[in-house]
């Protein structure tokens, strides 16, 4: 009886540093903080750190200046996280001439440059689908492919798709999410606060176009392939565990500029502006061209226009 | 009152004190544990990435198992009805233990979930304002969350009073705060259930997951598995404690599970119908499923044992010659487990992502971290229980009866000492 005592109080003690070890690696690896030496009181703002849309101004010029620093230490180079907000009399709105597009992928690649994906494990926002063209089950995404070479790109007897976030006006990602971690912001971005997701990944499962990433391990990237003009909800660094998205380059569309992989198509496949514009090139596309939505029929509504123009593949 | 509280937790002293055996039992459950949290560990240093899920399988073992045990914990229902509503006495003497696991499965499912997240350490999100952000009641899994926990206080509060009534030789009354309390277990029961299989029926962009039967199916396995899996503890529990569970409540749970069986198997063939026939886009989750696509069949050996299995058992349940001899009920009671934890875990949160939405096909098998951190939550859970029970038992015999009044105080360590001398 003495003897199993003992051994009890062993496997106890045992029990709770095998415990003990568990959540000191927890923390350590979970919380967002990248620094070792962070300071207390670091720590306690970064783990109850509010809800973004519950800050003040106040306090979300606090945060941000908090995490300038941790990804200063981090990156050892000076990331500049904006909070710009939505614009007035802003509904943004997106086209793709699928006539057009060649398959490249540098719109994918300009992506990754622009918005700070992790390289390792990989992840990009934009996927771009083969298709072949005499197949008649189009539009059957299960005769796509998605990891055909680009460097072949355009073959013919092929057509090509891009799929990114569809930013729906009626998105089904976030009435998914149970933290309302992922919102609709008020031109129309479907957002995330990186530091409010708690990875349950309830939203990709909801999402109908397969737009949502997960980093399922630590994000790497190296300093000098760093985009250091950041926003909060955008491309700033993001953490391990938690789901990340296109946001319409939401730290370039609210200074008014393109997004990256407008800039980059290589054949001007890509319009993007204001749909409460009426005289915008997007509203002009959706007037006069052949416009179709993804999975409609899901009534999701995404402000992302395909469209035919005159002519086939060039 | 404040005494007879007190002895009431100090009884719990007993759930540390057994027999070799009983020591033997717990250690080996703790290393099991110690396996699981090993791989936890790993999993904690690495990220998800140690465990095969990604992008295109976003959930895998994890989640099944939640929706399984989910499933066990809604189960105690098969007892609960019989006992308080139609007052089957055998029944009526074993149902606290039944409640215990739903107690036992509703832990297990928070682990799992627990294990699941990306940032575990931030679900306090979940909670409603002010704390968290709750996403209520737009989110369904924010009901979930509700549901879940409504149901385990329910339970807690249940069993824990009916022990302590017993405890001091009282009985409870139906017509009491508590009787109704055990009336609103029955609905919250269906509930939690409900509300998983609406959890996957609300992410509209996966047809596998939409068929408006997938709810009704959830309830009708859930009603086989979970009470199967109580008769064999049942089994062992009057084996080595000296709890006394009567036949007649085992034979009339086995009929029980009979009837649910057959509608089990009448909605599996419904939906199946209903999702192949039409031969439309949407059905191609469904024939990954069952034959593969391309020769891409990880998923088919699963779904057809579970169809063996589960028809076997029906056959072997249904036949009141076979239903009533141990030997065989046993057997289809473990294929009954067996084939249902296939079919509600890999078969059906997996092919509800296989193919994905962009028709991508990611073929998902578990890994080893999965498969060992979902190894140490199930012993944990056996830990749980074993506690549970432990405490449980000597109540129930009535060799635990707490004096009341003056001597209540110095009979408490007597009785402690009493109980436990006599536990194997
Ligand atoms: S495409 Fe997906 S992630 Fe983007 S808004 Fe729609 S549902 Fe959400
Ligand atoms: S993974 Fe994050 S954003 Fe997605 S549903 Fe969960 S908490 Fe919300």
């Amino acid at each position: 009886m003495k003897k199993t005592k003992d051994e009890r109080r062993a496997l106890k003690v045992n029990r709770r540093t095998l415990l003990k070890g568990t959540l000191a690696a927890a923390a350590a690896t979970m919380l967002p903080l990248n620094r070792a030496d962070a300071s207390f009181s670091d720590f306690w703002e970064s783990f109850f750190q509010k809800h973004f849309r519950e800050m003040t101004e106040a306090e979300k010029e606090k945060v941000v200046a908090r995490l300038e620093k941790e990804y200063e230490e981090k990156y050892k180079i000076a990331i500049k996280v904006g909070i710009e907000p939505a614009m007035p009399g802003v509904l943004f709105g997106y086209g793709l001439d699928l006539s057009r597009c060649i398959g490249c992928r540098t719109c994918e690649y300009a992506c990754v440059a622009e918005n700070n994906q992790s390289i390792d494990p990989q992840i990009h926002w934009i996927q771009v689908l083969r298709f072949k063209k005499e197949d008649p089950k189009f539009p059957d995404f299960e005769h796509a492919e998605k990891y055909y070479n680009a460097a072949l790109a355009p073959q013919p007897g092929y057509f090509y798709m891009p799929i990114q976030c569809q930013q729906c006006e009626n998105p089904a990602c976030t009435r998914a999410c149970p933290t309302q971690a992922t919102w609709k912001e008020p031109d129309g971005i479907v957002t995330i606060d990186y530091n409010w997701c708690i990875g349950c990944r309830y939203c990709m499962a909801a999402c109908p176009y397969g737009a949502r990433h997960f980093n399922w391990g630590e994000p790497h990237r190296a300093p000098q392939d760093i985009n250091p003009n950041t926003h909060y909800l955008g491309n700033r660094p993001r953490y391990r565990g938690v789901v990340e998205k296109c946001t319409f380059c939401i730290q370039r569309s609210r200074k008014g500029k393109y997004t990256a992989c407008v800039e980059a198509c290589p054949v001007g496949a890509r319009k993007f502006g204001n749909l409460l514009d009426p005289n915008s090139e997007i509203r002009y596309m959706i007037a006069n061209k052949r416009v179709f939505r993804l999975k409609e029929d899901l009534n999701t509504s995404p402000k992302f226009f395909y469209f035919f123009d005159f002519g086939g593949t060039r | 009152m404040v005494q007879a509280t007190k002895n009431f937790f100090i009884a719990w002293l007993s759930i540390f004190k057994g027999g070799p055996k009983y020591y033997l039992w717990l250690a080996f459950l703790a290393c099991l544990m110690g396996v699981g949290v090993y791989a936890y560990i790993g999993q904690a240093e690495h990220g998800l990435i140690m465990t095969a899920m990604r992008d295109q399988v976003s959930w895998g073992f994890y989640i099944s198992n939640f929706t399984f045990l989910v499933g066990v914990a809604a189960a105690a229902v098969l007892l609960v009805i019989p006992a308080y509503v139609h007052n089957h006495q055998p029944i009526k003497k074993i149902v606290l233990f039944g409640e215990l696991m739903a107690i036992t499965a509703i832990i297990m499912c928070i682990l799992f979930i627990m294990t699941d997240l990306g940032q575990p350490l931030r679900v306090w999100h979940i909670l409603p304002p002010p704390i968290g952000m709750m996403h209520w009641p737009t989110s369904l899994l924010a009901w979930d969350v509700l549901v879940l926990n409504g149901y385990f206080i329910l339970n807690v509060i249940i069993a824990f009073y009916v022990m302590y009534k017993y405890a001091h030789g009282e009985h409870y009354e139906m017509k009491s705060v508590i009787g109704f309390l055990i009336y609103l277990s029955i609905p919250a029961a269906i509930s939690i259930h409900t509300v998983t299989a609406f959890l996957y029926n609300a992410a509209f962009s996966r047809p596998f997951w939409s068929a408006s039967i997938l709810a009704p199916r959830f309830i009708a396995s859930a009603l086989c598995s979970g009470p199967a899996l109580m008769l064999l503890v049942f089994q062992v529990l009057r084996k080595v404690t000296d709890v006394e569970i009567e036949d007649k409540a085992i034979f009339r749970v086995a009929t029980l599970i009979t009837y649910a069986m057959a509608v089990n198997l009448f909605f599996l063939l419904a939906e199946v119908f209903g999702s192949f026939y039409p031969g439309t886009a949407e059905s191609v989750n469904i024939h990954y499923l069952f034959f593969g696509i391309d020769g891409q069949t990880n998923l088919v050996k699963y779904i057809w044992t579970a169809v063996a299995c589960n028809v076997t058992a029906f056959v072997l349940i249904l036949n009141p010659k076979t239903r009533e001899k141990f030997a065989t009920l046993n057997f289809a009671l473990v294929l009954m487990i067996v084939g249902i934890y296939l079919e509600k875990g890999m078969g059906l949160v997996i092919p509800g992502f296989t193919p994905d939405v962009l028709g991508e096909i990611y073929q998902y098998t578990p890994t080893a971290t999965e498969l060992l951190v979902s190894l140490g939550v199930w012993a944990t859970g056996a830990m749980i229980y074993t506690f549970l029970v432990k405490f449980a038992i000597p109540i129930h015999t009535g060799k635990l009866r707490f004096a009341s009044g003056e001597h209540a105080v110095t009979a408490k360590r007597a009785v402690i000492d009493d109980v436990t001398s006599e536990k194997a």
